[in-house]
This record gives C-alpha cells, sequence and structure tokens, in this order.
C-alpha cells in the first residue's frame, strides 16, 4: 500500500453508490470538490484582489514619489546653477556701472578687478573691455586676446541688442571648454561698450556632478539644439548630441518617461536655465529608482505564495475532516439500515416460517395419528404382530412425522416472540452445562474441548434456557465443522465497561465469504444431508438480540471459525427488546 | 379411566380416540364446543384433552365453561401453533399441553400423572 493509499480520507476510497436502496446520501467527492473550489475562492480572491491592488497602490506611489523627487532635486539644480550665472551676470553688470569707462580700459586696474572677481566668486578665467566696434581694447589673463575683433560673431550683436549675453560652452581659441559672459554698458554720450568674461566650466560642473542621484543617474547641461555642455557619466561626450529628444520650452521643469538608446525606460527631468542657452537634463533609469520597490515586491509576492499555500493547505485538511465525517455518518447510517433490512427480513422469514408451521402442523397431526393407529392395531391385534416389517415402515412414518414436528416447532420458535426470563447466572456454569450434552460425543470424536474464563466475571440476569440454547447451536455447529481430533476454545472476558464477551473458536472447515454472509438466513444449512434443519443460527441470532447481545463471527475456509457473542451485564429495559 | 377429547379435527381426534381406546381408556370425542359441553352432561369423566384453538371458543374458555359442570376434571391442552411456552397457562388452570403432532405415549403419561395426583 503507497503512503497515498493511506492518507486516502475513506470517502475517495469507496466506490459511491448512487442507486437502490442503500445509496450514499451525497456524492462525497463532489461535495468534497465543491467545498475545497468553494471555501478557496471565498477565501483566495479577496486575498488576491486586495493584494494586486495593494501591489498597483504601492507601485504608482513609489513610482509618483520617485518622480517627485526627482522633480525636486532637477528644481533645486536648475536654481542653482541659475544663480550661479545671475551672480556672474551681476557681478560683471556691477563692475561696468561702478568702474568708469577708463578705469576699465586701464590694463592694470582690470587685472586687479579679475583678482578681485576670483577671489569673490571664482570661475574667471580672463577680462576683456570691447568697444562699440567689437574689438577688444583692453584685455587680462592667460591668453593673448588684446585687440581682436568680435564684431562677426552672433554674440556681439546679442549683446548690443538684449544687453548681455551668456554663450554655449566652446572651446574657441583656447581649446579649452569654457563659456562667456558679456555685459553691455552705455555712456551718457551714446557710446557704448562691452565688458566681456570668459568662466573655466570647473565649478560649474561640479554644480551637477555633487547631485545625489544615485544608481545609473545622470545630470548635464545641454544647449538649445541638443549639443551636451557640461560632462556626463553615462551619456554622450561632451558637444556630442543626446540621443533624448529637446524638450519643448517651459518655465517650470519638466518630467517624462523615455527609453534610452539600449531601449531600457528612463525618467527624463529637464528645465530651461532662464536667460541662458542650457536646458538643465536629469536622466535616471527608471529600474534603479524602482530598486526599492523590486525588494519589497518580491516580500509580497513570497508573502502571498505563503499565505494561500497555507489556506489551501487547512482548507484542504479541513473539507477533507468534514467530508470524511459525513462519509462516516453516512455509513454507519447505512450500516444500521442494512442490521435493520436484515432483522425485518429475518422477521418477515419468521412469519412466513411460523404460517406454513401451522398450516403443516394439522395434517401432519392426523398422519401422526392415522400411522400411530395402524401401529397400535398392528400392536394390540394378534392378527398382525407377528408382521414386524409392517411396524418397522410404521416406525419409519412416525419417526418421520416427529422430526417434521421438530421442524415445525422449530419454525414456530423461530418466529415467536419469547418472554425473558431473567435469572441471576454464572456463565462458566451455563457453557459447563450445555458442554455436558456434547461430553460423549467430545469423547468419540477426540475432540479436546478448552473452556478459560476469566476470574472477574460476575454472577449476571439473563435468561438461562435461552444462553444455554444460543451455546448448544454453535458448539453443535462446531462440532460439526470439526473433523476427528478437533480443537474447540471457549473463552469468556470481559468488556469493560458493562458487556462480558464469549468467543468459541474451532478449527474446522471454515466457511468462505458468501458462506457467512447467509448463515443466519433461515433453512441455510450446509449440514443438510445429516440432518441439518438451517434453523439453528436464525434462532441464535434471534435469541441474542432478545438477550440485549451482538454476535459476530469470523471465518477463514479450512482453517476454522470463531462467534463472538457480547452480552450485556445488565438486562436490557422493556422497551429495548 | 374416562377420557373427554375435544378437537375440531374430526380425523385427528377419532383416531386419537381410537389410540387411547387401544389403552385401556374409555374415551369420547367432541369435534365443537357444544357437543363437549352435551357429552359432559351426559357423563362424568375424568380428564379432557382440549384443543386450544376451534372455531369460536379457545380451549382455555371450554375449561372454564366445562369446569362448572364437572368440578374436579383434569385437563390437558393441545396446540397446533407452537411449542410450550407460547401455551403456558399456569399450573393451576391445566395440568399440561402438548403440541400436535403429538406422542402418544407422552400424552398416555401425561393423563396418567394427571390422574395420578387426582
Amino acid at each position: 500500500m503507497t503512503i497515498i493509499d493511506r492518507i486516502k480520507p475513506d470517502f475517495l476510497r469507496s466506490r459511491n453508490i448512487t442507486t437502490g436502496p442503500f445509496r450514499q446520501m451525497f456524492n462525497y467527492s463532489r461535495i468534497w470538490q465543491w467545498a475545497m473550489l468553494l471555501t478557496s475562492l471565498v477565501t483566495l480572491v479577496p486575498l488576491v484582489l486586495i493584494t494586486a491592488i495593494d501591489y498597483n497602490v504601492t507601485q504608482q506611489s513609489i513610482e509618483s514619489e520617485n518622480l517627485l523627487r526627482t522633480l525636486r532635486v532637477g528644481s533645486n539644480a536648475k536654481r542653482t546653477i541659475s544663480s550661479f550665472l545671475s551672480e556672474r551676470l551681476a557681478a560683471l553688470t556691477f563692475v561696468v556701472r561702478d568702474k568708469s569707462h577708463e578705469e576699465l580700459n586701464d590694463p592694470a586696474k582690470l587685472a586687479v578687478l579679475l583678482d578681485n572677481l576670483r577671489e569673490s566668486y571664482g570661475g574667471f578665467v580672463d577680462l576683456g573691455v570691447i568697444n562699440s566696434d567689437g574689438v577688444q581694447t583692453t584685455y587680462v589673463g592667460p591668453y593673448s586676446l588684446q585687440g581682436k575683433d568680435y564684431s562677426d560673431q552672433d554674440w556681439c550683436t546679442e549683446v548690443q541688442d538684449k544687453g548681455f549675453h551668456i554663450s554655449d560652452v566652446f572651446l574657441g581659441f583656447r581649446k579649452v571648454p569654457h563659456l562667456v559672459i558679456a555685459v553691455k554698458h552705455t555712456l551718457p554720450d551714446g557710446s557704448c561698450y562691452i565688458l566681456r568674461t570668459a568662466l573655466d566650466t570647473v565649478r560649474f560642473n561640479e554644480l551637477l556632478t555633487t547631485l545625489e542621484l544615485g544608481g545609473r543617474g545622470d545630470a548635464f547641461l545641454v544647449n538649445r539644439e541638443g549639443v551636451i555642455q557640461t560632462p556626463t557619466r553615462y551619456q554622450k561626450d561632451i558637444f556630442e548630441n543626446i540621443s533624448y529628444t529637446i524638450p519643448e520650452f517651459s518655465e517650470n521643469t519638466e518630467i517624462r518617461e523615455d527609453k534610452n538608446e539600449q531601449g531600457e525606460p528612463v525618467i527624463v527631468c529637464s528645465s530651461y536655465i532662464p536667460d541662458s542657452p542650457y536646458i538643465l537634463m536629469i536622466i535616471k533609469h527608471k529600474n534603479d529608482m524602482m530598486q526599492s520597490w523590486h525588494q519589497t515586491r518580491l516580500k509580497l509576492i513570497l508573502f502571498l505564495a505563503v499565505s494561500i499555500s497555507v489556506i489551501i493547505l487547512v482548507i484542504f485538511a479541513f473539507s477533507t475532516y468534514l467530508v470524511n465525517n459525513m462519509y462516516l455518518a453516512d455509513e454507519r447510517r447505512l450500516m444500521i439500515l442494512h442490521e435493520m433490512e436484515y432483522s425485518n427480513k429475518l422477521a418477515s422469514i419468521g412469519r412466513l416460517a411460523a404460517g406454513v408451521a401451522h398450516e403443516i402442523n394439522n395434517p401432519l397431526a392426523i398422519i401422526n395419528e392415522k400411522a400411530g393407529l395402524i401401529k397400535d392395531l398392528f400392536t394390540y391385534t394378534d392378527t398382525y404382530a407377528a408382521d414386524t416389517r409392517i411396524v418397522g415402515l410404521i416406525d419409519s412414518v412416525l419417526s418421520s412425522v416427529e422430526r417434521c414436528g421438530i421442524i415445525t416447532k422449530r419454525l414456530l420458535g423461530f418466529a415467536r416472540h419469547m418472554e425473558v426470563t431473567l435469572e441471576s447466572i454464572s456463565i462458566g456454569t451455563v457453557i459447563n452445562e450445555v458442554l455436558t450434552f456434547l461430553n460423549k460425543e467430545a469423547e468419540y470424536r477426540n475432540i479436546s474441548v478448552k473452556v478459560d474464563v476469566a476470574p472477574n466475571i460476575p454472577e449476571f440476569q439473563c435468561d438461562r434456557g435461552k444462553l444455554q440454547q444460543i451455546f448448544l447451536n454453535i458448539v453443535n455447529n462446531a462440532f460439526s465443522a470439526m473433523d476427528v481430533g478437533g480443537k474447540l476454545t471457549i473463552t469468556v472476558h470481559p468488556d469493560p465497561p458493562d458487556h462480558i464477551v464469549v468467543t468459541i473458536t474451532d478449527n474446522g472447515c471454515g466457511m468462505t465469504e458468501e458462506e457467512l454472509g447467509k448463515i443466519y438466513e433461515p433453512f441455510y444449512s450446509t449440514k443438510t444431508k445429516t440432518g441439518g434443519t438451517g434453523l439453528g443460527l436464525s434462532i441464535t441470532y434471534g435469541l441474542v438480540q432478545e438477550l440485549g447481545g451482538k454476535i459476530k463471527v469470523t471465518s477463514t475456509k479450512g482453517e476454522g471459525t470463531t462467534f463472538s457473542i457480547q452480552l450485556p451485564l445488565h438486562p436490557p429495559q422493556k422497551a429495548e427488546k | 379411566m374416562r377420557i373427554l377429547l375435544v378437537d375440531d379435527e374430526t380425523e385427528f381426534v377419532a383416531t386419537l380416540a381410537e389410540r387411547l381406546s387401544f389403552r385401556n381408556m374409555e374415551v369420547d370425542y367432541a369435534t365443537k364446543a357444544a357437543e363437549a359441553i352435551e357429552l359432559a352432561a351426559r357423563k362424568t369423566y375424568d380428564l379432557a384433552v382440549l384443543d386450544m384453538k376451534m372455531p369460536g371458543i379457545s380451549g382455555i374458555e371450554l375449561k372454564a365453561m366445562l369446569e362448572k359442570q364437572c368440578p374436579g376434571m383434569k385437563y390437558i391442552f393441545l396446540t397446533g401453533h407452537g411449542s410450550e411456552e407460547d401455551y403456558r397457562t399456569g399450573s393451576s388452570e391445566a395440568s399440561g399441553y402438548l403440541v400436535k403432532p403429538i406422542n402418544i405415549d407422552i400424552l398416555v403419561a401425561r393423563i396418567k400423572k394427571a390422574l395420578e395426583a387426582k
């Protein structure tokens, strides 16, 4: 037997009986399946639904939080860069307003001014004054740019129109990335000049590289054409075009989802830096941002899986337990129904037998008397006295009538509901009384009889005659079943709290399953050739029931038979009889 | 020894009467209760063998009627309906009973025993 067979519940092991008088009330396999399915649905659907909702809400919340955080970082970075540029623009504006044109055209004073600006703000590389024709009249700085003509450059025109200019980052003559800030100043006579400075991008870049972006996040500036202005960590090199679409102009910091060149989802935060050609770009990988969510998600799914497993296990165990108990209750009901049906059947057969016996009895009595009269005629008159053959024949008729008479009496006894006559009896004594009838036969056939009565069996109220008849019938059958040298064992032991069990075991020929199923039926006998009427065990069955007991039999063909009779130590109440 | 047999089965009662007469008994028989009462009115009997169940009357009822006419008469009951326990009527009312088909020797023994106790 496999482990599955061992743990398989009873209702799955047996075949479902759906028709006939002894059909089961329900299809237990189906009930079990439905119970499992419905309970699982009722419990798991809300659980899965709530988990799914929670999953989405949490995911959206984390995504939203990530976007907001990136937006805040973008806005802060925008303000920082804007402040950086406007500070330097304001410094230049202050200088042109504070200093006279002559002072600014004095290289010594301009050099002092440059030093002061470097000290105060940092990032200033050089300083130059350009006249209204676009020629740099004065220059202080590391390069020889004195007299350089900028009149053909766009920025020069822009300063004339707009009053100031902040350039893209470019290499220029210097071959070093830098940017230029220029401020126009108009003199009272209407002429104008431009104060121009170059800023190195070191401090500028620091502002972006120090941003806390996490993972593969990147922050850099591009110009309006999408050319990268500051170094990037994971994007293209400086002065190359970015691979993302340039966002449309907006005064606010914008955020959107996009995909990088590898097709990975990214968050793009962009912001136009006011009064400059720059656009701040912050690129963050969505997967990096959702890293914490992925861990939480894994725990959530794991928790869900464990919960579902436990729920299914509990539902399985509980449904199986309930349905199995229902099944067992139904089985008990069917068993009782079987027993009732069997008792009814026996009672019906008993009534039938009594009717038959009664009908036969009267003609039998007449035959008996007629045959008896013939015998009397032979016996009491001299004429026929010598004819022994006729007397023998009549004796044979009378013997047969007597045999029929015994059968009819037994049939009537089988059907009769006898009053139970109670008296205090010792079970050992009753058994020994019965055995005295059979001592001779036991000796003759060398059958050993062993009686073992437990010492703690008390005397109890019972019907001695019925008990004797019960034991006599069973022991008689045992004797018939055994060959010469057979062995009969009768044991009596208590069956707490208030019963005793008498077990009668023989090592006779035993019975098959089929024979066992019929032994209590009237007229069923395996000893018909040797005079068995087939009523002994039927009567025994009825008598045991009348005494409030139970009888069980087990038998193996060729090995022997055991009858167990359970008897109450207290007689049953009248109402229960 | 005068015996009155009462049973509704004529064949049975007539044959039984003849058999008892072989055993030195003076036997009359009746197949109806009325006949039995008439016979008892005319003769005195030592013992009556009564069938327990006859058309319209039971053996016990007939016994009660006969007792008025023949005080001191003994009774044995016959029945075709069951064994002893079924028709136990009590030792004060009847001397005994027998189940059909009866054994003539047992019946004779019962009759003798009943009459000895008289």
